[in-house]
C-alpha cells in the first residue's frame, strides 16, 4: 500500500534519470555520435512536437487512438465478463468453450488486420474489431478461471445465509473474483494500447499509429519520436487510472496479503 | 424433550466404497454443548455437513429443529464486506433497518468489537475474525450453531482466550452447540458432553459427561481428568497413570508457569 507515496524522492529520482537520459541523447548527437540522419537531436523533436501541437493534429490523433481503445475495451469487457462468468460458473461450458478461447487468445490480434480492413475497410471500426479481438479472449480467460477458483466456503456461507440467484451473483460470485478481474483489466488495457498503434498504422487515416506511418514516410524521424513519447506517456496514464480501481475498499483483500 | 432437538437415527453415509458412518444414532437436547472427537479422517466434519443439511444420508433420519448456523475453521467470512456487513448477513430475515442496525450494534458490542463494524475481515487479527463468526452466527436468533475446529487456526493463547469468550457468549445467548475438533483438550474445556468416535466407519465409541459450569479452568482436575480419559480411550494414555502426578519441585513449577505464559 505504501509503494506509490508521493515523496520528492519518488518524484526527483525518475526525473533525474529522464533529464540525465535526455543530456546524453542531445550530446551523442552533438558529437556526432548517432548520426543526423539516423536519430533526431532533442531539440528537433521538442519544435516537432510544438508544431504538431500547434497544427492540433496531435491532439486529434490522440483522441481518435483513445476513442478507439475506448470502444474496443468496453465492448471486450461488456461481452467478455458474462461469458467469462458463465464459463467459470458451468464445468460443461468451460469444457466446450475453454479450447476454441484458449485458440483465439494465442492468436495474435494483428493477425486479423487483413480480414479486419477486408470487413471494415479503414477508419475506426477496423480499430475497434483489432482491439476487442485483443481484449475479449483473455478477459473471459480471466474470468472465467477467477470464478472456477472461488473458495467453496464462500457459496456455502451465502447458502447458509439464504442468498440466492441475483443477490448471489452481485454479492458473492461477483466481488469474489474483482481483485483478479482488475488485474486482468489492466493487463488487456494494455495490450488494447498497443494494438491500436499497429492496427491504425494500416488501416487508419489518423491516430497515433497513423502519426508513426506518416512520420516515416514524411522522412521526419523528429515527429517519430513525437509519436513514441506520446503513446508511451498516455500508456502509463491509463495504466495509472486503472490502478485507481484497487483502491476501492471491497476489492483491498485481494491485493493486501 | 422439546422439537429444537437434534436426532440422528440410524444415519449410515458412505462415498462410494468408503463407509463413515454405520448406524449412527446420536440425540443433542436443546441447549447442550456436544463436541464431538475422534482420529483425524474418522468424518467429523461429514457429520457437521449432515447435520447441517449440506449433505444428506445414505440411509436414517436426521431431525433438525430451530435455526442452524455452521461455524468454520476460517476464512468464512466474506472478505468484501466489513465486519459489520458480515454480520448482518445473520439480521437478513428482519423486515426493519432501524432494528436490523440496532441487533448489529448490540451484536458488536457483545463481541466487544464496537467501532470495528467498517474494519474488513484481512484487517483483523484471527480471533476477531473468529469473534465476528461467532457475532454472525448468534445474530438473527439462531438455536444451534455448528462449528467446526472453529479455533483450530489461532495461536494457543488466542485460542485460550477464545473459549472463554464462546463461553460467555453463550451464557449471554444459549444455544445448542456442536463443536467438532481434533482439540481434546478444548472439548474437555469447554463441552457438557464429548463422544468420542472410532475410526471408520465411525461408531460413537464412548460418551463423556462432563457437569462443571462454564467458564472452566483449563486446570481443574475434572477437565484434566476428561483429557486422561479421552486420550486413554483413543490408546493414547495408559490407565495406570489414572491419577495425574505433580511431582516437580516448587522453584521448577515457577519457572515452568512463566516460561509457559511467554509463548
Amino acid at each position: 500500500m505504501k509503494k506509490d507515496q508521493f515523496t520528492i524522492k519518488n518524484v526527483l529520482l525518475p526525473l533525474g534519470v529522464v533529464v540525465v537520459a535526455v543530456i546524453v541523447w542531445h550530446f551523442l548527437c552533438a558529437f556526432g555520435i548517432l548520426p543526423a540522419i539516423a536519430v533526431p537531436t532533442p531539440l528537433q523533436v521538442l519544435t516537432g512536437f510544438a508544431e504538431e501541437a500547434r497544427r492540433g493534429r496531435l491532439f486529434d490523433d490522440v483522441i481518435a487512438s483513445l476513442f478507439r481503445v475506448m470502444i474496443g475495451f468496453v465492448l471486450a469487457v461488456a461481452l467478455g465478463l458474462p461469458l467469462g462468468l458463465f464459463m467459470g460458473l458451468y464445468a460443461q461450458a468451460r469444457v466446450a468453450l475453454l479450447p476454441a478461447v484458449n485458440f483465439f487468445r494465442s492468436l495474435s490480434p494483428l493477425a486479423w488486420i487483413p480480414f479486419a480492413i477486408l470487413w471494415f475497410g479503414i477508419g475506426d471500426t477496423p480499430a475497434i474489431f483489432l482491439i476487442f479481438m485483443a481484449a475479449f479472449f483473455p478477459i473471459v480467460l480471466a474470468a472465467a478461471a477467477a470464478v472456477a477458483g472461488i473458495p467453496a466456503v464462500y457459496f456455502r456461507v451465502a447458502r447458509d445465509y439464504g442468498f440466492r440467484g441475483r443477490e448471489l451473483m452481485m454479492q458473492v460470485t461477483l466481488p469474489a473474483i474483482m481483485p483478479q478481474v482488475i488485474t486482468s483489466l489492466r493487463v488487456t488495457a494494455g495490450v488494447s494500447w498497443l494494438v491500436v498503434v499497429a492496427a491504425e498504422m494500416i488501416a487508419g487515416r489518423d491516430g497515433l499509429g497513423f502519426l508513426i506511418w506518416d512520420a516515416r514516410n514524411a522522412l521526419r524521424p523528429d515527429l517519430l519520436v513525437v509519436g513514441m513519447i506520446v503513446i508511451g506517456i498516455i500508456g502509463v496514464v491509463l495504466d495509472r487510472l486503472l490502478v485507481q480501481l484497487t483502491r476501492i475498499p471491497s476489492v483491498r483483500w485481494g491485493y493486501d496479503k | 424433550m422439546t422439537n429444537k432437538m437434534l436426532r440422528l437415527k440410524g444415519v449410515s453415509r458412505s462415498f462410494g466404497a468408503v463407509e463413515v458412518f454405520q448406524n449412527l444414532s446420536l440425540d443433542i437436547a436443546q441447549g447442550e454443548f456436544v463436541a464431538i472427537v475422534g482420529p483425524s479422517g474418522c468424518g467429523k466434519t461429514t457429520l457437521l455437513n449432515l447435520l447441517s443439511a449440506y449433505d444428506q444420508p445414505s440411509s436414517g433420519t436426521i431431525q433438525r429443529g430451530g435455526v442452524l448456523r455452521m461455524i468454520y475453521q476460517e476464512g468464512g467470512l466474506l472478505p468484501w464486506q466489513t465486519a459489520g456487513q458480515n454480520i448482518a448477513m445473520s439480521l437478513r430475515g428482519l423486515p426493519n433497518a432501524a432494528e436490523r442496525n440496532r441487533q448489529l450494534q448490540e451484536l458488536l458490542a457483545l463481541i466487544g468489537l464496537k467501532g470495528f463494524e467498517g474494519h474488513y475481515p484481512h484487517m483483523l487479527s484471527g480471533g476477531m475474525r473468529q469473534r465476528v463468526e461467532l457475532a454472525r452466527a448468534l445474530g438473527g436468533d439462531s438455536d444451534v450453531l455448528l462449528m467446526d475446529e472453529p479455533f483450530s487456526a489461532l495461536d494457543y493463547i488466542t485460542r485460550l482466550r477464545m473459549r472463554q469468550e464462546l463461553a460467555r457468549l453463550l451464557h449471554e445467548r444459549p444455544r445448542t452447540v456442536v463443536l467438532v475438533t481434533h482439540d481434546i483438550e478444548e472439548a474437555a474445556h469447554l463441552a457438557d458432553r464429548i463422544i468420542v468416535l472410532s475410526e471408520r466407519p465411525a461408531q460413537i465409541r464412548c460418551e463423556l459427561q462432563i457437569s462443571l459450569p462454564r467458564p472452566r479452568d483449563l486446570t481443574h482436575p475434572e477437565v484434566v481428568n476428561a483429557v486422561h480419559c479421552i486420550l486413554t480411550e483413543l490408546g493414547l494414555e495408559s490407565r495406570e497413570s489414572a491419577q495425574p502426578q505433580m511431582s516437580y519441585p516448587i522453584e521448577r513449577m515457577s519457572v515452568f508457569m512463566e516460561s509457559e505464559e511467554q509463548s
